[in-house]
């Protein structure tokens, strides 16, 4: 038997002593740069987690490498002129096409406005480039573009310029849409996760994990009645009104693939600062929890498409707070943790058990195919 | 969700934590729990938290995923590649390496492997699918058997041709019973496994505390539960009591559930022996399909390797299912084993101990206290 057992006055270690050796010999492999060790692509490679952070860092850093994109946020911030320019592309591949809330129109729009907002800029010009599979219905490519139409003019960005492409019966989902996004950054912030310090609050929007269970339960594989809708929605709001409210803000993400826990294990890995989250404190609603209870999905990882995560110096984390809940969207933005110096690169939770377990970034994603 | 949070009620734990300190009185306790379920309950509630350093939690071989050998994952996957299949299993099997890589890997390189939520829905893609052969690989202890069984019967009275299922039932107490009976096995009681429980009851248990002299506590998995029952094994040893206790009453009646066990005896048989990861070959610790169901049962309609894959030599699972270590004290966990690249079961599954501790336990209690204060 080697199980774990102190020997007292020999002069060896103990064993807390050599687990938490292993516990640093784990954290520094776990830090290590990641590689692509599969011969193929999987599923896991597109989920968001760690095996798609290794994708992007072996075969796309390595080969485009430049500072607007090694920074790796969620768009590029260029200065054109006088200009400082906010400039992101997103691909939007969800089945089903259409589910309760929304569509992959509505994604296609708020999904890349979102990306721009959160660096603080103000959204303003879209492409969109389909690729669309032989036999799609016309009147449903119809409703998705009028759902495009009116996401773009509720988050008053202007589609200017497109592409289709028709691939063969069997090559392609009905419809894939991609959109890139450029907005004005006219604010003097400069926002990013590397920002983060101990002491900051952390803050989400609203009740997470919305977006996620509709796209699983809408597929119609569970048969699991629910009222859950989509939370897609454009951010442009919130984030303006957070950074009215407070000048202390260290950075915003909006939480989709991989869900409120990915965004935080990247803040605390590119700020290098343990974030402390308290599970009572996370917004939820009740038929969220419970399809995650019995789907035995966390929600924390669960995707949305309206909701960001604030990282704002914690003195001025009241006003920022108040800013989110002045707003409908934010009506439910609650805070939800702090950020402290240990552990390092890590995420932690107390449960409401009174417990705490770290929140690790997933490794393949349940739900694959949300966005 | 009322029904759950009446069973997390950190007051409630507080007081049960004080009582557990109080009844272990400084002194040493080994407790198993044999759930994979319970193990994830455990980390991922913080359990630990609420006991006193005395009470060491061991965990043990109920992770079903765990427990599956990597020739049976090759033979699964030989199935899988035959023209014309579409292997259906679990989402818990995708990532489970054989020896020959995973689900997740054979999908990439072309084969039709789909993840389902029931073998009813494995049932559902093979009557959409009447030209492909439709293979649900069946993994599990007696939980899942009975989806298993009433899915064969369905099948069978539906005439269903092109629809198979590969058997990898296995039974809890004979792999109980070959913890007992390992050299230098030094437990001091059990956590019985709640799921199991609610197909067999808790009555199948008592050879460990007849035979054994070891107490069992049929246990929930809500972090009361989990408390609640480490309470009533260390109440039996400071009594000096050993005996099978059901703390899962909710759902678990004494003597199981006697329509799934039947509907199980209507497909399936012990099979002579099975080999079990970790725990080596073990006599009637499985189930295959009867010969009535030979129609459906995939190991007569395929061709298998049917080889004996040793784990690689590095892998430590067979010492963590067994509970002689803990996953820490494996030599590759965390640095070439991790959830990413998994060199052993128990990295894979959620209820594996290795993930488990990996993915929600691999962090300083201390600091972590101490962090929080900022």
């Amino acid at each position: 038997m080697s199980a774990a057992q102190p020997e007292e006055g020999t002069g060896q270690r103990s064993a807390a002593e050599r687990e938490q050796e292993v516990l640093d010999r784990a954290e520094r492999a776990r830090r290590r740069a990641p590689k692509v060790r599969e011969e193929r692509i999987t599923l896991a490679h597109g989920a968001g987690g760690r095996s798609s952070h290794a994708l992007t860092e072996a075969v796309f850093l390595a080969a485009f490498s430049n500072p607007a994109l090694d920074a790796l946020e969620d768009q590029a911030l260029l200065a054109v002129g006088g200009e400082r320019l906010a400039f992101t592309t997103d691909s939007f591949v969800v089945s089903p096409l259409f589910f309760p809330g929304g569509s992959i129109g509505d994604l296609a729009v708020n999904g890349t406005v979102n990306d721009l907002a959160v660096s603080g800029a103000e959204p303003r010009f879209l492409s969109a480039g389909f690729i669309i599979e032989e036999g799609l219905a016309v009147a449903d490519l119809e409703r998705i573009v009028a759902d495009m139409r009116a996401a773009a003019a509720a988050a008053g960005v202007t589609i200017v310029t497109g592409d289709t492409k028709v691939v063969e019966r069997g090559k392609g989902d009905g419809c894939y849409i991609n959109t890139s996004g450029v907005g004005v950054l006219s604010r003097p912030v400069e926002l990013g996760a590397r920002f983060a310090r101990p002491g900051d609050a952390v803050l989400v929007s609203g009740p997470i994990g919305e977006h996620g269970i509709t796209i699983l339960l809408s597929r119609g594989d569970l048969d699991i009645e629910s009222d859950i809708e989509s939370d897609t929605a454009p951010l442009h709001e919130l984030t303006a009104a957070v950074l009215d409210a407070a000048d202390g803000v260290r950075c915003m993400r909006d939480a989709t693939r991989g869900g409120v826990a990915t965004v935080l294990n990247e803040i605390a890995g590119a700020a290098d600062v343990g974030i402390h989250l308290t599970e009572g404190a996370l917004p939820l609603r009740p038929d969220v929890v419970g399809a995650c209870e019995v789907l035995g999905i966390d929600p924390l990882y669960v995707a949305c498409e309206g909701r960001m995560v604030v990282v704002v110096d914690g003195a001025q984390a009241d006003a920022a707070l108040a800013a989110l809940q002045a707003l409908p969207a934010g009506a439910q933005a609650s805070r939800i943790g702090t950020v402290a110096a240990d552990p390092a690169g890590m995420v932690l939770l107390e449960t409401t058990f009174g417990g705490n377990r770290v929140v690790d970034v997933l490794v393949g994603d349940p739900l694959p195919r949300i966005c | 969700m009322k029904y759950v949070d009446e069973y997390r009620s950190p007051e409630i734990a507080a007081q049960l934590s004080a009582e557990i300190a109080a009844l272990a009185d400084g002194g040493h306790h080994k407790i198993m729990e044999i759930c994979g379920g319970h193990t994830h309950t455990i980390y991922r509630h913080g359990i630990e938290d609420h006991l006193p350093d005395g009470i060491e939690l061991v965990h043990g071989p109920g992770c079903p995923v765990c427990v599956m050998p990597m020739g049976r994952i090759d033979d699964a996957i030989a199935i899988a590649e035959q023209p014309d299949v579409i292997m259906t299993s679990f989402g818990d099997m995708l990532r489970v390496p054989g020896g020959r890589g995973s689900f997740l890997d054979a999908k990439a390189a072309g084969c039709d492997i789909r993840m389902v939520y029931s073998p009813l829905d494995a049932l559902k893609v093979a009557r959409n699918n009447p030209d492909k052969r439709v293979v649900f690989t069946a993994i599990g202890f007696e939980t899942t058997a009975p989806s298993t069984a009433a899915t064969l019967l369905r099948a069978a009275a539906e005439g269903l041709e092109n629809f198979a299922v590969f058997c990898n039932h296995v039974l809890v107490c004979p792999a109980v019973q070959a913890i007992l009976d390992a050299p230098g096995q030094d437990l001091d009681g059990f956590l019985g496994p709640g799921h199991v429980s609610t197909v067999i009851g808790a009555a199948p248990y008592e050879f460990v505390a007849r035979d054994y002299g070891k107490p069992l506590v049929v246990s929930g998995f809500e972090p009361l539960d989990i408390l609640e029952s480490i309470y009533r094994l260390l109440q039996q040893r400071v009594e000096g009591r050993a005996e099978v206790e059901n703390q899962y009453t909710r759902v678990v009646p004494w003597e199981g559930n006697t329509r799934a066990l039947e509907v199980i005896d209507r497909t399936m048989v012990p099979r002579d022996a099975f080999e079990w990861r970790g725990l080596g070959t073990i006599p009637d610790s499985a189930l295959g399909l009867r010969e009535e169901f030979a129609a459906f049962d995939a190991e007569r309609l395929f061709d298998l390797p049917g080889a004996v894959v040793e784990d690689p030599r590095e892998c430590q699972c067979d010492e963590v299912l067994t509970g002689q270590i803990k996953p820490w004290e494996c030599g590759v966990f965390g640095t070439a084993c991790t959830p990413e690249t998994p060199i052993g079961t128990c990295m894979v599954s959620s209820e594996g101990a290795c993930a488990a501790y990996y993915q929600y336990g691999r962090f300083n209690r201390a600091a972590a206290t101490a962090g929080a204060g900022a």
